[in-house]
């Protein structure tokens, strides 16, 4: 088996008394697309700094390219690219400028960077754009060219922090394309989200982060497998009398979930389980039966309080 | 811990970040020139607008008045744009200082954070602030020397050696500039700090490092501005070189010495903090 592109052993960063990451272990092999999943301020992202060797660890063992980020940050630099949460693309410069400014910083040669910043600018459809100023770009636009800069120096390992966050549906789905390709092509991926239907899209494998540590591994549907029902049967009753039919439930299905709005019937077969309730006399106001999903492993997992 | 790296690993990363290791400074002074190309207009037309009105408002103007009612004396010597000429040089070589040093640190950490970017490639921390130091002394040298062409042009430098008080001139302004690049790296935002540094440090130190007039006018309690400011000892290094004034050679030797330390510190300091902010 080749050797994993990223091993994170008991990893732990620590500001001051807290634990951002609290003792986490992972391994992503070549090619593959990891996920990194949580709510904010899970510690995702300070997995991905210290992935992207630009933050050292407290404590654990981590390996990145096979090098260590604390002794050799340039050597893994140079062989990564970067997507970050919010773009700092130059606004000074120019969409095309961009590319060839940040591909001077890997000691590229300037006719290089300028051959592959075409090449780029076509993966991420902007060829139109090469002159645009960075400010008159779109948000899905701003975020291809930022990835088409983290792709100048051909990285082996492409970090992205939530890379479709405030982007519209269509500008999504042509990231997703775009990343897909990617990894058809071998790139191996480390990304964080919280969109679970991302997540679902686009990783092999993930992890769900909560508080710094790791509440479970797998690919999408071993996890759904593990910690969901196969069908989610949604139904609505009104607020005021969700709670007392919800009683009356008992028994169906794997698992009863009582929220504000509706209540959650996870089954096996959402549709018996329909007829069933129907059966005792309980009449629903809308009924809704739907495949579980990584968005009700990721809830159950973590808890649907808010936290901010 | 163990160390799974491969020869072959290391290989290849020690030869991919060779380049940014060696040279990363010099690719952040790119990026600077390129974004300075987009203002190019406003560093020519100040970079001889500047010396062209200064240079004939005091010369031309202020000088004809005051050298007509203090006599050839005042100034030890020479005319008053003779004397004038050096500090206004070395002013310039201030207010690039004061451009370069700030916006662009507060630009690159905070506003459109482009050192995050930096910092994601193989380049480290220092070299970002290396390579602003770069940039701002190649605008700063143009700057001087633009400004010393006019000064010859309007005959305000008598001395063969007068070409010195040019890089005297960019140390000046590096001097002051690197302490305030160390001083801006750790505004996590600007709320106004910038401005007053302008108001209530830059402009006195113009108006009290015997610029216009000999610092020895002032009266004592106010001398030790000129003391402690990097324009009063480049001002007093600049007219040693441009005409030839008299001062002991301990004191010419602590103007360079001074002026050297508070560029050291100054770019030291700007480094630690980048390696704090960007490291984190």
């Amino acid at each position: 088996m080749p050797a994993a592109v990223i091993t994170a052993e008991n990893l732990v960063k620590k500001y001051q008394d807290f634990a951002a990451v609290d003792d986490i272990s992972f391994e992503v092999q070549p090619g593959e697309a990891f996920g990194l999943l949580g709510p904010n301020g899970a510690g995702k992202s300070t997995t991905m700094r210290m992935v992207g060797a630009v933050s050292t660890r407290t404590s654990g063992a981590l390996n990145v390219l096979g090098l260590d980020p604390d002794r050799y940050g340039p050597e893994i630099r140079a062989q990564l690219g970067v997507v970050p949460q919010s773009d700092n693309l130059d606004m000074e410069l120019r969409a095309r400028e961009n590319l060839i400014v940040y591909g001077r910083y890997f000691g590229l040669p300037s006719r290089q960077v300028a051959a592959r910043a075409d090449e780029l600018m076509a993966f991420a459809q902007l060829e139109d754009k090469v002159k645009a100023k960075v400010d008159d770009l779109s948000g899905g636009m701003k975020r291809r060219l930022t990835i088409a800069r983290a792709l100048i120096n051909d990285p082996r390992l492409l970090l992205l922090d939530e890379p479709t966050t405030g982007l519209d549906p269509q500008a999504r789905h042509i990231l997703w394309d775009r990343l897909f390709r990617l990894k058809e092509q071998g790139t191996t991926l480390l990304l964080t989200t919280h969109y679970m239907d991302e997540a679902e899209q686009l990783c092999d494998r993930l992890v769900v982060i909560d508080k710094g540590a790791i509440m479970a591994e797998g690919s999408p549907a071993s996890l759904i497998r593990r910690y969901s029902s196969r069908e989610v049967l949604e139904v609505r009753f009104g607020s005021d009398r969700n709670a007392a039919a919800s009683a009356r439930l008992e028994g169906i299905g794997d698992r009863v979930e009582v929220l504000p709005d509706r209540i959650l019937l996870y089954s096996d077969n959402g549709e018996a389980a329909l007829v069933r309730i129907t059966e005792l006399g309980l009449r629903p106001i809308t009924s809704l039966v739907r495949r579980s999903s990584l968005e009700d492993v990721f809830l159950r997992l973590t808890g649907r309080s808010l936290i901010e | 811990m163990t160390d799974l790296a491969t020869p072959s690993d290391l290989e290849r990363g020690v030869a991919l970040a060779a380049r940014a290791r060696k040279w990363g400074a010099w690719y952040v002074a790119e990026h600077r020139f390129r974004v300075m190309r987009s203002y190019l207009q406003t560093v020519l037309l100040t970079g001889i607008g500047n010396p062209l009105v200064y240079l004939f408002a005091t010369g031309v103007g202020l000088a004809s008045l005051v050298d007509a009612n203090l006599g050839d004396d005042a100034f030890g010597g020479v005319g008053y744009l003779v004397f004038v000429a050096p500090a206004l040089l070395c002013a310039a070589g201030i207010t690039v200082a004061t451009e370069e040093f700030t916006y662009p640190i507060m630009l690159g950490y905070k506003w459109n954070p482009v050192f995050l970017g930096m910092n994601a490639s193989p380049l480290r921390p220092g070299q970002i602030i290396d390579g602003i130091v770069i940039s701002v002394v190649v605008r700063m040298l143009l700057t001087c020397l633009l400004y010393y062409v006019f000064m010859a042009l309007f005959g305000a430098v008598p001395d063969a050696a007068g070409w010195v008080a040019v890089p005297v001139a960019v140390l000046t302004g590096l001097a002051f500039g690197a302490v305030l690049m160390g001083y801006t790296s750790t505004l996590t935002e600007d709320t106004g700090q910038l401005a007053m540094v302008m108001r209530f440090v830059v402009l006195p130190m113009t108006l009290f490092s015997g610029t216009f007039f000999p610092l020895a006018q002032l009266p004592l309690y106010l001398q030790w501005i000129g003391w402690i400011s990097p324009l009063w000892h480049g001002t007093e290094l600049a007219r040693v070189f441009s005409y030839g004034y008299a001062e002991p050679i301990w004191l010419t030797v602590l103007h360079v010495a001074y002026l050297a330390v508070l560029f050291a510190v100054g770019w030291v300091w700007a480094r630690r903090i980048a390696v704090r902010r960007l490291s984190k």
